[in-house]
């Protein structure tokens, strides 16, 4: 019945449209490219041969490496939710000076590359760092950590989005007919946030599963999981067969949280009544609180803001005392090289990729969204987070002898780096997008057909402002997500354009102050760009958009 | 409005698909060819440039991930090669690039100029470019406060005077971490290595994945100021640590331990099914050209592989050189590798 949604009004040219712009999409840059490489390492002659598969289950220590990989995933979830879902709350919900400044910054950390935090939280942590005493170095709780500051903000901005259209009145009613505040948590708000919990959890666990920097850096040498280990078979010793074996556990394991997750979400599929955001946002009025909104921005300003901080730091912490040196030092150092550009033509290119794989990613992870929210497609549902749980380097060489071939002849061209990063930044936008649009609420459809306006009308009336202004929120954070991508263009081959992380990843490479400092200058640069990009997108969207 | 919508949609998706093959990497004019490389490939634009105004061809660099990835997708791309020069393999990979019949043979004419030790390819497949040593690099300063005698010899290292100071990187995950546990190999034998290993662990060797953890985050004279006044690091980072300062010191801040170096050549190649194969061979050559051969310190940090280079300032000033290096044959790295890998994992991380 409700299977109404948002596509009813369209003409069925654009209903086939958006089924077929994201399984085209997925299937020329994600699903071939995946096969042809798997297929290389597991049916090299046409002839498939499964004993790779039976070396990674009986080998103790491949089982091991999928065991771990699987625990950290999921400590780091469950952690990343607790420690999110209050902050989605304070930032959705809660009304205090700077709040729009505090949800920009809370983004900052999703976007930067794992080697500069990795060596942020080295400085904290390891030895002769401030908290080296909570032996914390190379270890678990080191990645932990790492993992929560970096997916904080899918948490807050999820939940959030969801959170902040909420109808409070349930609440109150709730509260009226002398139900606790823990039960009215319990019973009214979290059974409406589910959709939007079990999305965050989703992904946060897809991130944290293919995690790869932060478990090199701050796991320790003996530390391997699914992703490293196919990247060293992949990369260093090309052992495909064993690659091949290792990504299709990988991707069975994905399937099976992909059909949960999607189980979860699709059980209790309420329309839920929305308001505009103003409506639902309170003053903390009570000190009790008063006292959760400054201890839960307390949290964020320990958690995020340290490491952050650290890097500030150290940016403007030369030899000869505090100074721009760094900065300076970016344009001059390194001048007339190849390896090297101008910070300038780096965010520029940044800049370029970002909004290239922005405009892919809100098309096609848009497109799905309408396909997902009208009708229940599982297969679609998984097929769009997929790439998040599979390998870069995988996916990088799969580009590879996949797209050789015209009228796929990609190689070498630029295009192939922001579609990379629109593989990882659609999952987002999706996720962003689904439970907003699927949440419109059809009587209001109804009102207004009843009320003589035509199909296109009410489309244009009822839920475009909402698309909109999801698509926005999902936009902000496709950008974000290409301004500091780093992973999966790492191991595309791709002509000689760097951006920032590029150069961020080549200073560090090399040794001396003016480098290392170079990296950090060059790493804050990207922080406040990511946080003009989404101080910019939230304004945009509070100031044309509208309320609904 | 909306139909114009659809229609862009529409576009995007198609002109993704079919735009495509006008793309200047299959339509490369006969004059520009594509060197491919790893991520640390750097050399000045103004002598690539001299390159095309002497030879009217372009170079189009692409560049994916380290050496082992980027030679690994050249392997992969055998039948369909998505090059025509290959820059970057080092005596670690001689074995397997050769094996795996990516390259076509060419012996430029003055390869003669390149030292004997260099040339590692009897085939001539594959051309010496460069050479660098991995070796144990020391704070000065350190030592001098504590008035430690800095080690001389990998033996000195097992000693009570140097516990936990060393920091390594782990082979599995690092080239320098590779070529370190191969001088080992190379210095104490297939019976004495693993036992080596032991004594390290024993005198709490630090291992971190890469060498940017291991220099930047805890060599006492990296960015992190940390607890490790010994690292496996390069024979060029005391001449790179004055480089890279500002105002540069008068003496480097760190030393080298010339007992630990192990030696690495990198190498380029034609790659094997170019269709330019003429303006493949004109690049190999220019990179052993003077030119070439002169801007290689100062972009990579290592050393030229042509006879009487001259080196600039900062090398001659503040590098030291092994004599005699440690090394291996390159068709035994290739052959042991992995297993060599393996037990060092056993040995030093279970």
């Amino acid at each position: 019945m409700t299977a109404s949604a948002t596509t009813r009004g369209l003409p069925r040219a654009a209903r086939v449209a958006v089924i077929a712009v994201p399984l085209v999409f997925l299937a020329v840059f994600f699903v071939y490219p995946v096969l042809a490489i798997v297929g290389r390492g597991l049916a090299p002659r046409w002839s498939v041969d499964l004993d790779p598969l039976g070396e990674v289950v009986t080998d103790a220590g491949l089982r091991h490496i999928a065991w771990f990989t699987v625990w950290q995933a999921t400590l780091s979830t469950v952690l990343t939710l607790a420690v999110g879902i209050p902050g989605a709350y304070v930032l959705a919900r809660c009304e205090f000076p700077g709040r729009r400044l505090v949800r920009a910054l809370v983004t900052v950390p999703f976007v930067l590359p794992t080697v500069v935090v990795g060596s942020a939280f080295v400085a904290l942590l390891g030895e002769g760092g401030p908290l080296a005493s909570l032996g914390l170095d190379q270890t678990l709780g080191a990645i932990l950590v790492a993992h929560v500051f970096f997916n904080y903000s899918v948490v807050v901005r999820t939940v959030g989005s969801l959170w902040s259209h909420l109808d409070p009145r349930p609440e109150e009613a709730a509260r009226v007919l002398g139900a606790s505040r823990l039960r009215t948590f319990r019973e009214v708000t979290l059974p409406a946030l589910r959709p939007a919990i079990a999305a965050a959890g989703a992904v946060v666990f897809l991130f944290t599963f293919t995690s790869f920097g932060v478990i090199l850096i701050l796991g320790g040498p003996g530390t391997a999981t699914l992703e490293t280990e196919i990247y060293r078979q992949t990369a260093q010793f090309l052992n495909l067969p064993l690659a091949a074996a290792l990504t299709v556990v990988q991707l069975v394991a994905i399937v099976v949280l992909l059909l949960l997750t999607s189980w979860i979400e699709g059980r209790q599929r309420v329309s839920l009544s929305l308001r505009a955001a103003a409506e639902t946002v309170r003053r903390p009025r009570t000190a009790g609180a008063r006292l959760f909104v400054g201890a839960n921005l307390a949290l964020m300003a320990v958690l995020l803001g340290v490491p952050i901080g650290v890097l500030v730091l150290r940016s403007f912490d030369t030899p000869s005392g505090f100074g721009l040196d760094f900065y300076r030092a970016l344009g001059e150092v390194h001048a007339g090289s190849t390896l090297f550009v101008e910070p300038v033509h780096a965010i520029a290119n940044s800049l370029r990729f970002a909004v290239a794989a922005t405009v892919i990613a809100v098309v096609v992870g848009g497109c799905a969204a309408f396909a997902l929210a009208s009708s229940r497609r599982r297969g679609l549902d998984a097929l769009v987070s997929l790439p998040l749980g599979v390998s870069a380097v995988t996916v990088g060489f799969g580009f590879l002898i996949a797209l050789d071939h015209a009228p796929l002849d990609f190689r070498g061209s630029w295009w192939l780096v922001p579609i990379a990063q629109a593989l990882v930044a659609v999952p987002f936008v999706v996720r962003v997008m689904t439970p907003v649009l699927r949440a419109i609420d059809p009587r209001l459809r109804d009102a207004a057909a009843t009320l003589g306006a035509s199909p296109a009308r009410v489309w244009r009336e009822v839920d475009l402002p909402i698309v909109a202004r999801a698509a926005l929120v999902a936009a902000g954070f496709a950008f974000a997500i290409s301004l500091g991508e780093f992973g999966a263009t790492v191991f595309i081959i791709r002509p000689d354009e760097p951006t920032l992380p590029v150069l961020v990843y080549r200073l560090l490479g090399q040794p001396g102050p003016l480098n290392f400092g170079g990296a950090m200058a060059a790493s804050v640069i990207l922080m406040g760009l990511t946080a003009l990009a989404i101080l910019g997108i939230e304004r945009f969207r509070a100031g044309t958009v509208g309320s609904f | 409005m909306r139909r114009l919508l659809l229609l862009a949609l529409v576009v995007t998706a198609t002109v993704g698909c079919f735009a495509a093959p006008a793309s200047p990497a299959s339509a490369a004019s006969p004059t520009t060819i594509t060197l491919v490389t790893h991520d640390s490939f750097a050399i000045s634009k103004s002598v690539l440039a001299a390159f095309t105004k002497q030879t009217g061809i372009t170079v189009k660099v692409l560049q994916s991930g380290d050496a082992g990835a980027a030679l690994n997708q050249v392997v992969l791309t055998k039948s369909n090669p998505i090059g025509d020069v290959f820059f970057g393999v080092d005596n670690t990979f001689l074995s397997r690039a050769l094996d795996a019949g990516v390259f076509a043979k060419y012996a430029p004419s003055s390869l003669s100029t390149v030292p004997k030790e260099y040339q590692l390819d009897p085939s001539h497949r594959l051309t010496p470019i460069d050479h660098g040593d991995v070796c144990i690099n020391y704070d000065k300063q350190w030592f001098a406060d504590k008035k430690v005698a800095v080690p001389k010899t990998l033996d000195d290292l097992t000693k009570p005077a140097y516990k936990g100071l060393l920091v390594v990187e782990n082979p599995a995950t690092s080239s320098p971490g590779l070529a370190f546990q191969l001088a080992t190999i190379a210095k104490y034998g297939d019976d004495g290595w693993r036992d080596y290993w032991s004594k390290l662990r024993s005198n709490d060797v630090k291992v971190d994945d890469g060498w940017e953890s291991a220099y930047d985050g805890d060599f006492t004279q990296g960015a992190n100021q940390g607890t490790h006044p010994l690292v496996v690091s390069y024979a060029s980072s005391p001449p790179a640590a004055v480089y890279y300062s500002k105002p540069q010191p008068k003496t480097s801040p760190i030393g080298t331990m010339l007992d630990s170096c192990f030696r690495q050549v990198e190498f380029a190649g034609v790659i094997k099914g170019t269709e330019h194969q003429a303006a493949a061979r004109k690049l190999v050559d220019f990179m052993l050209s003077e030119k070439f051969q002169a801007d290689i310190p100062l972009q990579m940090f290592v050393f030229p592989a042509r006879d009487g280079t001259p080196l600039p300032a900062v090398f001659t000033k503040f590098a030291e050189v092994p004599a005699t290096p440690l090394s291996l044959p390159p068709a035994d790295i290739s052959a042991h590798r992995d297993a060599w890998i393996a037990q060092w994992t056993d040995t030093v991380l279970r």
